[in-house]
C-alpha cells in the first residue's frame, strides 16, 4: 500500500546533493588504492560481510556535448549499451544479467558518462564479462535502438504533465541558453529520430577512453582480484580519446521572474543564482550556510518560515548544485496558487536576511554537528559506498579526504559565512520560474501557449 | 543536472515481494533447495506487550530506529479521512520534554535524520543515528508515545500543510489523480478506497480533538513494534528498550474491525481526460489475496507470476508488447500482498507513438488471458524462482531496508518466521500453483480499468 511521508523525497535528494560532498565523519574508513597490471586505478573499500560487489565508474567529460541536431545521443547510448553486446542480442544479454541477478546500467550526464555494476560475489565472473562486452562490443541492433528511442520519447511526453519537470526545464533553458547545461539531455522530439546506429558507435569509440576513466569499488572482493577485473573490463578501451570540453558558463536571466501558466492546483517555484563550484575555497562555508537556509529539512529557516509557521507549503528547500563548468545555489517548493506571492516573498526575505546577518552561533554549531555526524548514515549499502568513493575521486579531493572532512567543516567561521552569504545571496538577481496560476506575483515574462 | 530516465523496466517482485508472508509453508521444499533465513533478526517482547526486533548489521557504527504502530488510515472512522496521517504530522508538535518542532532539530543536531510515514495499515516513525545516539532517540520516541501535548496554535497551520501535501502529491498531476479515482472505484465499501491522505472536504475540517482521540485510542506500547537495525545486538538493546518503552503501561486497544467488501460482479472503467496529458496510459486492477487473507495459498504463486509476466526486459509482457509487437513502450504487472486485508494485482501499459488505446488494451488483455487460460510452464517458473532467490541475497545489503520490510510485515499480521521462510516458500512454488492463482485472480470480472487520456481530439 502506498505510504505518505512527512517530508517529500525532494528533501532527501536535495540533502544528498550537499551532504555528499561536504559531510565529514568521525570514524575512519579504509580505502585502498588498487592499480591493475595494465595501469588502471580504482579505489576500493573491501568488506566481506555481505557477498555483494559494487563497481562504479565514470568517463569524465564524455557526452558533454551532443552533435548539433542529434541532441540526446549520449543518453540514448546509455540506454542501448546493455541492449545486446558481443554474441548476445538484447534478449540474450538481458537474460544473462537477470539469471545471475546482476544489475548493469549506464547514465549520461553533462559532466560525465557513468556506469554501475552490482553483483553477488559468486557471479562476479559473469558480471565482469557482461560489463566488458557492453563497453567494448555493444551491438546497437536496429530493434534495440528503436525500442529505446520510443521509450525515451514516451518519457519526454509523460514528463510534460509534471509541473516540476516543466519548471526545471524552463529554469535551465533560461539560465544556460546555447549551452549544453541548458539543453534537455534526453534530446527532443525532433532530434531523437535523427540519431543512427553509426552515431552511437561513433560516440562509444570517441568518448570512452582510459584517460578519462575513474573507477571505484566496494564489497566482497580482494585488491588483487579487483586489479584483474579492471584490466578485464576496461583494458580493451583506447588509451586516449579527445572529447570537446564544454565551456565555462555563468547563468543568465538573473533578476527575471518567468511564468509558465498551467492549470495546476499549486504553483511550483524554482529559483537560483550563481553558486560555488566544488573546488571553490568557500565550498564548506557555503555548505554550512545552505544547511541552515534550506538544506536541512525541518529546522531550516525556509521550512520554518514557509511551512511550520504559516502552513504555506509541504516543503521548501535550498541546495547547492556544483557542476564542472558552472555552479548554482537554488531554492524551490510548491504552494497553493492563491498564496504563491506570499511564499515567494518569504523565501526572498530569508535570502536577504542570510546575506545581511549570516548565522547565529548556535545555528553554526548545530550545522557543523549535523554535517559531520551524519556522514556515516550514507554508507548503508555496498553500492552507496562505491558511489561516494567515485564522487570523491571525481571531485579530486584526495584519498585522505574522508578522514579530513570533519576538519574542513569545523574550520568554517562566522567570517566565512558572512563572506559567502554576501557573495552568493541576492534576492534581486535570482532567476525565478513559476509553473501554475500564481496570485500576488508580477512576472517579468509570461510564456505563451500555456494551457 | 536532471537525472537520466529509466524508461523501460518496471521492476516488481524481488525485494518488494519480500515485504510479507503469512501462512505456514504449504509444501515441503526439496532437499537441496533454498534455505530459510533472509535477515536473521533477533526478537523479544517487553512486559507491556511491545514487540522488539533487532537486525544486527556491524558494517557502519550507525543504527536505524523505528517504531511502528499497528494502526493506519484504514482504521479511521468515517468522516475523518486523513486523521491517521494528520496525527503522524502532529507527533512532531511537542511534549513537555521536547517542545513543538524540537524533535527533528535535536536529531539533526546529533548528526541524525528522522521522518515518519503513514499507510493504510500502519504508521511508523524512524531515525537514522550514530549508535551512541540510539538511547537519545529511544528516550524521545518513548516520550511522545504517551506524552503528546497539542495546542491549536501548532495544530491548525499543520492542517494547511497536509492540504498542501495533498495538492502536491495528488492534485498537481493527472497521473496521481486517476490513481486515487481507480482505488476509490475498486473498493466500494472497504476503507482501502479512501485515500490515506484523506478527501479534501474532510481534511479541511479535521480537528485537534479528533487527532487526540485517535492518539489515545491507538498509540500504546502493546500496539507498537520497535525495530532496530544496525550496529547493535538484542542483548545491548534490551535494557534500553525496557527502560524507555517498558516503562509505559499497556492500555486496552480496540480490535482492528474493518468492513468487508460486498460482492461486486461488474467490471468498471475510469477515464480521466486532461489537457496536461501528452502520454496516455492504461492500467487495470484486481482485488487479490494478501499474505494474511489467503485461503487458497496464492500469495507466493502470485509473486512468481509477477516475476514471469513483469520481471524485467525478458518478461512475458515486455517481450510481447514492447519487443515483438512494438505497440507499447512499457508493460507491467505488479502484485501487492502486503496488507492487513485484501491485496491487489494490477497491470498496465503505455502505448508506442501512434498506437490506438483500443489496440493496446486488446493486446494487453490478450497476454493476460493467455497466462490465465494457457498457463505458464515449469521452465518459466524455475527461472523465475531462481532469479527471485538470487535477488533476495541483496536484501541484507542495506541498513534501513530490512527494518522497513520486517516492520511492515509484522504490522500487517505476519510473523518473523514467515519473512525468514520467504526463500523456502518461493522455492516450493510449482507451475500448477501459479496457474491456479493466475486463473483465480485474472479470471475475475470485477476489475477496474483506468484510462489516462489527453483531451478529446488532441494528439495521442
Amino acid at each position: 500500500m502506498n505510504a505518505l511521508y512527512r517530508t517529500s523525497l525532494v528533501a532527501a535528494t536535495a540533502l544528498v546533493l550537499t551532504v555528499l560532498s561536504a559531510a565529514p565523519s568521525a570514524w575512519a574508513i579504509d580505502i585502498k588504492r588498487v592499480v591493475s597490471p595494465g595501469g588502471i586505478e580504482a579505489w576500493l573499500v573491501e568488506d566481506h560481510k555481505v557477498p555483494v560487489i559494487a563497481l562504479e565508474w565514470a568517463f569524465e567529460g564524455a557526452g558533454g556535448t551532443d552533435p548539433q541536431g542529434k541532441e540526446g545521443l549520449a543518453n540514448l547510448a546509455s540506454h542501448t549499451l546493455d541492449e545486446g553486446a558481443g554474441p548476445y542480442d538484447s534478449q540474450a544479454f538481458q537474460t544473462r544479467l537477470q539469471d545471475s541477478a546482476v544489475s548493469l546500467g549506464y547514465s549520461a550526464g553533462r559532466d560525465a558518462f557513468s556506469g554501475s555494476l552490482r553483483t553477488l560475489s559468486d557471479r562476479r565472473d559473469e558480471a565482469f564479462d557482461l560489463a566488458r562486452l557492453s563497453l567494448a562490443e555493444p551491438r546497437f541492433d536496429a530493434e534495440a535502438i528503436e525500442r529505446m528511442r520510443a521509450a525515451v520519447l514516451s518519457s519526454l511526453k509523460r514528463d510534460l504533465a509534471d509541473p516540476n519537470y516543466v519548471g526545471r526545464r524552463l529554469f535551465y533553458s533560461t539560465a544556460f541558453p546555447d549551452h549544453p547545461y541548458g539543453g534537455e539531455i534526453r534530446g527532443t522530439l525532433d532530434s531523437l529520430p535523427r540519431i543512427t546506429a553509426d552515431d552511437l558507435r561513433g560516440f562509444v569509440k570517441s568518448q570512452f577512453g582510459r584517460d578519462r576513466l575513474v573507477v571505484a569499488a566496494a564489497g566482497d572482493i580482494a585488491p588483487d582480484d579487483l586489479a584483474k577485473a579492471l584490466d578485464r573490463i576496461f583494458g580493451g578501451l583506447p588509451a586516449k580519446t579527445s572529447v570537446a570540453t564544454i565551456p565555462d558558463v555563468a547563468p543568465k536571466g538573473l533578476g527575471e521572474t518567468i511564468l509558465a501558466p498551467r492549470p495546476t492546483a499549486q504553483t511550483v517555484m524554482l529559483m537560483g543564482q550563481p553558486g560555488v563550484k566544488r573546488d571553490d575555497p568557500d565550498w564548506y562555508a557555503a555548505s554550512v550556510m545552505n544547511y541552515v537556509l534550506g538544506g536541512g529539512g525541518f529546522g531550516s529557516r525556509l521550512m520554518e518560515e514557509v511551512r511550520e509557521k504559516r502552513g504555506l507549503s509541504y516543503g521548501v528547500y535550498s541546495y547547492l548544485i556544483p557542476m564542472d563548468h558552472t555552479a548554482l545555489v537554488m531554492a524551490g517548493g510548491s504552494t497553493v496558487n492563491a498564496k504563491a506571492g506570499q511564499a515567494l516573498d518569504i523565501i526572498r526575505q530569508e535570502w536577504a536576511r542570510m546575506a545581511k546577518d549570516g548565522l547565529t552561533d548556535e545555528e553554526l554549531a548545530d550545522a557543523k554537528t549535523y554535517l559531520t555526524g551524519s556522514f556515516p548514515l550514507q554508507l548503508g549499502s555496498t553500492q552507496s559506498i562505491a558511489r561516494i568513493l567515485l564522487q570523491v575521486q571525481r571531485d579530486r579531493l584526495g584519498i585522505e579526504y574522508l578522514d579530513q572532512r570533519d576538519r574542513y567543516i569545523n574550520a568554517v567561521t562566522q567570517d566565512d559565512i558572512r563572506r559567502v552569504a554576501k557573495r552568493l545571496l541576492d534576492p534581486a538577481t535570482l532567476l525565478t520560474v513559476l509553473v501554475g496560476r500564481p496570485e500576488g506575483v508580477t512576472p517579468t515574462k509570461t510564456l505563451e501557449g500555456g494551457s | 543536472m536532471p537525472a537520466a530516465l529509466s524508461a523501460r523496466r518496471v521492476l516488481a517482485s524481488g525485494l518488494l515481494a519480500l515485504t510479507v508472508t503469512l501462512l505456514p509453508p504449504a509444501f515441503a521444499p526439496p532437499a537441496q533447495a533454498a534455505e530459510k533465513g533472509v535477515f536473521f533478526p533477533e526478537s523479544f517482547t517487553l512486559a507491556n506487550g511491545m514487540q522488539v526486533v533487532v537486525i544486527p548489521n556491524r558494517r557502519v557504527p550507525v543504527v536505524t530506529h523505528m517504531v511502528w504502530y499497528k494502526v493506519g488510515a484504514a482504521d479511521e472512522d468515517r468522516g475523518v479521512s486523513g486523521i491517521a496521517h494528520f496525527l503522524e504530522h502532529l507527533m512532531f508538535k511537542g511534549t513537555d520534554e521536547v517542545p513543538a518542532g524540537a524533535f527533528s532539530r535535536i536529531v539533526a543536531k546529533n548528526g541524525g535524520r528522522d521522518n515518519a510515514f503513514t499507510s493504510y495499515d500502519y504508521t511508523a516513525y524512524h531515525q537514522n543515528v550514530a549508535r551512541d545516539r540510539l538511547e537519545l532517540v529511544m528516550r524521545m520516541e518513548a516520550d511522545r508515545m504517551s506524552n503528546l501535548k497539542l495546542t491549536d496554535a501548532v495544530v491548525y497551520p499543520e492542517r494547511d500543510v497536509i492540504i498542501e501535501e495533498r495538492r502536491q502529491r495528488v492534485e498537481n498531476e493527472p497521473a496521481d489523480r486517476i490513481g486515487e479515482q481507480i482505488n476509490a472505484t475498486l473498493f466500494v465499501h472497504h476503507p482501502y478506497g479512501t485515500p490515506v491522505i484523506g478527501w479534501p472536504q474532510e481534511m479541511a475540517n479535521l480537528t485537534r480533538e479528533e487527532a487526540e482521540r485517535f492518539y489515545k485510542t491507538w498509540y500504546a506500547p502493546n500496539n507498537a513494534i520497535l525495530v532496530v537495525s544496525g550496529d547493535v545486538s538484542a542483548e545491548e538493546l534490551k535494557p534500553l528498550a525496557e527502560k524507555y518503552y517498558g516503562a509505559i503501561p499497556a492500555r486496552p486497544v480496540p480490535e482492528r474491525h474493518r468492513v468487508t467488501e460486498p460482492p461486486i460482479s461488474a467490471e468498471r472503467r475510469v477515464t480521466l481526460r486532461d489537457a496536461e496529458v501528452r502520454q496516455p496510459s492504461v492500467r487495470r486492477i484486481w482485488i487479490a489475496p494478501s499474505y494474511r487473507l489467503d485461503p487458497e495459498q496464492q500469495a507466493y504463486p502470485l509473486q512468481v507470476l509477477s516475476e514471469i509476466m513483469s520481471g524485467g526486459p525478458t518478461s512475458r509482457l515486455y517481450r510481447s508488447l514492447v519487443v515483438e509487437q512494438k505497440i507499447a513502450t512499457s508493460a507491467w504487472l505488479g502484485y501487492n500482498p502486503d496488507a492487513w486485508d485484501m491485496g491487489t494485482l494490477s497491470a498496465g501499459a503505455t502505448p508506442a507513438a501512434g498506437v490506438e488505446m483500443d489496440k493496446l488494451e486488446a493486446a494487453l488483455w490478450a497476454e493476460l488471458r493467455k497466462a490465465a487460460e494457457g498457463g505458464v510452464t515449469e521452465e518459466e517458473v524455475a527461472t523465475a524462482r531462481k532469479r527471485m532467490l538470487a535477488e533476495a541475497a541483496y536484501a541484507r545489503d542495506s541498513l534501513t531496508g530490512p527494518a522497513q520490510t520486517l516492520g511492515a510485515a509484522l504490522a500487517t499480521g505476519q510473523s518473523l518466521d514467515d519473512v525468514e521462510s520467504w526463500p523456502v516458500r518461493i522455492d516450493a512454488v510449482t507451475a500448477a500453483q501459479v496457474n491456479a492463482a493466475a486463473k483465480a485472480v485474472l479470471g475475475k470480472t470485477n476489475h477496474v480499468t483506468g484510462l489516462l487520456l489527453p483531451l478529446q481530439g488532441k494528439d495521442s
